[in-house]
């Protein structure tokens, strides 16, 4: 097990479609945060009220 | 996209899991603190007696100013802790898809020790960093205008996130002292200001209000880094 992960590995986990993916899934994540935190929408904001605050989001 | 799909399964299921247990602490610890402080937002929005100042019409006015009066609002009790439970873990999630999407661009298995590291990274740039100039705030404690605060809060977190990045990757001189500055930057330029003006709110509460909230905090971002790390570990697993 140890020995599997040296040299390797790195060059083949890491091709440039890797590098897509994993930038897709962090902006899909930011976008879910930005929602849930950050949106005008009154409804939103009342929902997600006091995670907000818990969460030191600016708020009102 | 098998690599896509690792990320947002074990993004997802690390979310759940930090999502509901950081729904308890804050059951505990920040939800009591906002009712409280709603107690002392509630009296200063009322209107006030026609013998304490100028005409009744003028209360009206102020009340349509806030944002949270006429639209909809979960009812307090269960639906309203039902969706805090699920903005919880969906932010969880969120957050958690940008640590899992970082261990797959770095390509090489993450310990729960490392996993550790990154979450106590987020902390830095999501909770200590903007807390700095705008400390976790309760209902009705004056604040700024919403998007000033939101922009400075995200360009902090921003710069500190690549501040951190250039000091932990770049092992050059001039990396430490870009580093360095672009994490000084935001609050050298300073957070927006709260208009001076008289609170209801005790400052004992809102202090113990700030010292909960990144407590909480630090329980999530350690919790997430490693539950992200040992979630990946285990699904990305050829």
């Amino acid at each position: 097990m140890q020995q599997s992960q040296t040299a390797h590995l790195p060059a083949v986990a890491t091709g440039s479609s890797a590098v897509v993916q994993a930038v897709m899934a962090m902006a899909l994540g930011l976008f879910i945060v930005g929602a849930v935190g950050f949106s005008h929408i009154s409804a939103v904001h009342n929902a997600a009220h006091d995670v907000r605050h818990a969460n030191a989001f600016p708020c009102h | 996209m098998p690599i896509f799909r690792s990320i947002v399964f074990s993004a997802a299921l690390a979310g759940l899991i930090v999502g509901a247990i950081i729904s308890v602490a804050q059951f505990f610890g920040t939800v009591p603190l906002i009712q409280k402080s709603e107690v002392y937002e509630r009296k200063a929005e009322a209107p006030k007696p026609p013998a304490a100042h100028e005409h009744a019409g003028a209360a009206h006015d102020h009340d349509a100013g806030h944002s949270h009066d006429s639209a909809w609002e979960p009812e307090d009790g269960f639906q309203r802790n039902a969706f805090t439970v699920g903005a919880n873990i969906l932010t969880a999630i969120g957050f958690a898809l940008l640590l899992t999407g970082i261990y797959a661009i770095r390509g090489r298995p993450v310990t729960w020790r490392e996993g550790l590291l990154w979450g106590l990274g987020g902390f830095v740039v999501f909770t200590a960093a903007p807390g700095l100039g705008l400390p976790p705030e309760l209902p009705g404690m004056p604040v700024a205008e919403l998007a000033a605060r939101q922009t400075w809060w995200i360009a902090t977190a921003a710069a500190t996130a690549i501040g951190l990045c250039l000091l932990a990757f770049r092992p050059a001189a001039w990396a430490a002292v870009l580093g360095l500055g672009l994490i000084a930057l935001p609050h050298l330029v300073g957070a927006p200001l709260a208009p001076e003006s008289h609170s209801e709110v005790p400052a004992a509460l809102s202090h113990h209000f700030i010292a909960v909230v990144t407590l909480t905090s630090l329980l999530f971002w350690a919790l997430l880094g490693v539950s992200t790390s040992i979630a990946y570990g285990r699904i990305s697993r050829p």
